[in-house]
């Protein structure tokens, strides 16, 4: 059975393994030139704040609009669209297409019960799929690592703010992608069991991994574990901009911590309720000055509220994330099973 | 396998599609050692019995046995079994010589030296892709396949149907041949008579979904007679006929009789009938009950 | 050796042609004791037909005690059925060819001589038959 499996897996192995090693090259071939800027920026050694300051400045000029983030973005990409590419390619047709060729009744007549038939199959593609996914993260792992270095010294006004924790990059490392992998295989599995048609299970998996990868962060994420929630008092220098109406006014505000995840960031009153007005005298009239209406509203003791995920919840979160995608993946291999043993599609 | 299990036994089986009964009410019981004929026209059910028996497809209601075990219940059930599907599937990417190395890596009790003497008889190129195949070749690769693994039955579904006249007749040597050298019992289904009154000693007539006649081909041979003489109402006829089908003209009635006992008419001719004519008759008998049932709901209406 | 052959229009079922071409060679004195007939896996892997047809068939002739199965190894006729009638082949063979000859010429084409020989020889077989009745 596992001759089988390989032999039919063969070609597609060779194909994802040739498009892996292409991105492998491409990310060895700038990996060194982004450490080496890292370097001749002077980011390794600075100590003072003052040269640190100044070689981020180097650093991250160097980095706009260079061939870097050019590479970072399709290693991005191909990271998230690798597991909806498995899914899609390998997990869709495992069923259907042996369906529309006839070749399952060939298969399931040899002395293999077909629960070891899908099993050896599910493991095989869905060990290589995941395997492919978390050597992709590894590499881009490896190749950024300048750029995260720089932005743990960066301050927020030097532009350069990438953390693991934002939504976008969360799932390009640890071991989230791992579990994307499984997911997005099972899911194709699961549309081929039930479906039998190739295209259209292959369609139905592109749709299910792509929204589930774009719902998970805003709708899931958030509540694998409960956000810290941190009340300060309002200062000055947090209020990033602020609207104005004859009744309301809302602020906007913007918390200094560049390293966590913060999910949601407002002004309060002191019963604790988003601070919605009414304008301040200073801020309604139109002789004064942007600063004063500031001011004005600083004098009134506000609130900060944050709720955040804090960088040191990263392992945790990467934890719960690919064990929640990878028990949901194993649900539906099992159920896949439990579902060609007795449903018996020929 | 003693003598006494039956190769295929079924139990009022059937198989409903949403609201279609594919198979109803099928009960068999094919002795071993036989080789059995599947005859039908298409759609009257064959395919779905046969994937029935060999556990791709599980039954709505009733039971099926082959060789009296669960189909596809276990490895040593599937082992026992050699299923050539329909349209004889195979793998297009893979060559031949794939191919018996899956049949190697599958099954337990492979027999390399049987695969690789049928090959090399065939004179298939080894390295040939599947897809390359003629149909011919492809359905001797499919047979191969199920031979090497040494079954004690084998179940063919129409493995013929597609193929040149020149391509069946190789096909049917080859079957016969391993069913001599084997001592295999064989189950094959086709919607041609011709095909199988060669090859076959056991008949299972199904039409509509549901089984017609079945038996020893000997047997039904000489209990089934073919009368002819003038005119009559077939009520006034002897009550131990089973009249199977009837025709008559003004002056003259053919009838086809199933009777356990000689039949002797005085002014009546009788005939042994031939095979196919059997089936045939079997096959219009079907026809002129549906069409009865059809005028019967039109007067309704 | 010999080599069956079946003939679909003869009317006859595969069984019975067995049967009677091994007769018919028996006659002809193209096998005699001693020789082997085709195994059962050779004939029916050159016929297509069913084993137990084959099976029948060498019971059958056993049971005339005109062959005899050894076991894992063939069966094997044990009796000839030429008599000193095959001596007279040889001259009926010539009068039959000079008679067919003799039709050809009168104008009769294959058809109409197979039509006339069937005919006289079913009269002929029918009388006798009847004469013995008597």
């Amino acid at each position: 059975m596992i001759w089988l499996s390989w032999r039919q897996f063969r070609t597609q192995a060779i194909v994802a393994g040739s498009v892996l090693a292409v991105l492998a090259i491409l990310l060895l071939s700038t990996g060194f030139g982004l450490a080496h800027l890292y370097h001749v920026s002077g980011l390794a050694g600075c100590q003072a704040k003052h040269s640190c300051h100044n070689a981020l400045a180097l650093f991250s000029s160097g980095l706009r609009g260079s061939v870097y983030e050019f590479v970072f973005y399709i290693a991005i990409g191909l990271i998230y669209l690798g597991p909806a590419l498995i899914g899609a390619f390998w997990g869709a047709p495992l069923v259907a297409r042996e369906v529309e060729t006839g070749t399952l009744r060939l298969a399931w007549s040899q002395s293999v019960s077909r629960s070891r038939w899908l099993i050896v199959k599910i493991a095989m593609l869905g060990l290589a799929g995941m395997a492919m996914t978390g050597l992709l993260s590894l590499m881009l792992y490896w190749w950024s690592q300048p750029a995260y270095e720089a932005a743990a010294l960066a301050r927020p006004d030097t532009g350069l703010s990438i953390s693991r924790l934002t939504p976008l990059l969360f799932g390009t490392n640890g071991v989230a992608p791992l579990g994307y992998a499984a997911f997005a295989f099972a899911v194709g599995l699961a549309a081929s069991v039930l479906i039998k048609r190739t295209l259209p299970a292959m369609a139905v998996t592109l749709a299910i991994v792509g929204l589930v990868l774009i719902a998970w962060p805003n709708w899931v994420r958030p509540h694998l574990i409960t956000p810290v929630q941190s009340t300060v008092a309002l200062r000055a220098q947090s209020v990033e901009g602020l609207s104005i109406s004859s009744h309301a006014i809302s602020l906007i505000v913007g918390a200094n911590r560049p390293s966590s995840w913060v999910l949601s960031d407002m002004a309060v009153n002191s019963a604790g309720r988003p601070y919605t007005g009414p304008p301040t005298h200073a801020c309604a009239a139109v002789s004064q000055s942007y600063q004063d209406c500031i001011n004005s509203i600083i004098a009134l003791h506000l609130k900060e509220a944050i709720s955040f995920e804090p960088a040191s919840r990263f392992w945790a979160l990467q934890g719960y994330e690919a064990g929640t995608y990878l028990l949901l993946a194993v649900v539906l291999a099992a159920a896949c099973t439990w579902w060609i043993n007795r449903r018996r599609l020929a | 396998m003693t003598p006494e299990t039956p190769v295929l036994k079924t139990t009022g089986l059937g198989k409903r599609y949403r609201t279609r009964w594919a198979l109803r009410d099928c009960t068999l019981s094919v002795p071993g050692g036989h080789v059995t004929g599947l005859v039908g026209p298409n759609g009257a059910g064959k395919t779905t019995l046969l994937n029935m028996a060999v556990g791709l497809l599980a039954p709505t209601e009733g039971t099926v046995q082959v060789l009296g075990g669960e189909p596809a219940g276990s490895q040593a059930q599937l082992a026992r079994v050699g299923f050539v599907a329909q349209d004889t599937p195979t793998y297009a990417g893979l060559s031949v010589a794939d191919h018996l190395k899956l049949g190697q890596h599958m099954n337990p009790g492979w027999d390399a030296a049987i695969a690789e003497d049928r090959i090399s008889r065939l004179d298939l190129d080894p390295k040939q892709k599947a897809g390359k195949l003629s149909g011919g070749q492809r359905a001797q690769l499919a047979l191969t396949l199920a031979i090497a693994k040494r079954p004690e039955v084998l179940i063919l579904d129409e493995p013929i149907a597609s193929l040149d006249p020149l391509a069946r007749r190789e096909f049917l040597q080859t079957l016969m041949e391993v069913t001599a050298e084997h001592g295999l019992s064989v189950v094959m289904s086709s919607h041609l008579v011709s095909d199988l009154e060669r090859i076959c000693d056991y008949l299972i007539v199904l039409v509509s979904s549901r089984v017609r006649v079945a038996g020893e081909v000997e047997t039904l041979l000489a209990t089934h007679y073919q009368v002819t003489g003038p005119r009559c109402d077939p009520a006034q006829l002897p009550a131990d006929w089973q009249i199977i089908s009837a025709s008559h003209t003004d002056r003259q009635s053919t009838l086809l009789v199933r009777s356990d006992t000689p039949v002797v008419e005085p002014g009546f001719t009788v005939d042994q009938i031939g095979l196919e004519d059997l089936v045939l008759s079997y096959l219009s008998q079907a026809n002129s009950t549906a069409a009865r049932g059809q005028k019967e709901l039109e007067t309704q209406r | 050796m010999i080599e069956f052959h079946l003939d679909a229009r003869s009317g006859l079922s595969p069984y019975l042609q067995l049967i009677q071409q091994v007769r018919q060679a028996l006659r002809l004195g193209l096998l005699s004791k001693g020789d082997q007939l085709p195994t059962v896996k050779d004939v029916v892997a050159r016929l297509a037909i069913n084993p137990n047809t084959v099976l029948k068939a060498y019971r059958e002739l056993e049971y005339e005690g005109l062959v005899a199965a050894r076991a894992g190894v063939g069966t094997f006729v044990t009796k000839t059925l030429t008599d000193s009638s095959l001596a007279a082949h040889e001259p009926l063979k010539a009068d039959l060819q000079g008679w067919l000859t003799k039709a050809r010429s009168a104008g009769l084409d294959n058809e109409s001589i197979e039509a006339l020989f069937a005919s006289t020889f079913r009269a002929l077989t029918e009388a006798t038959i009847e004469e013995e009745v008597r």
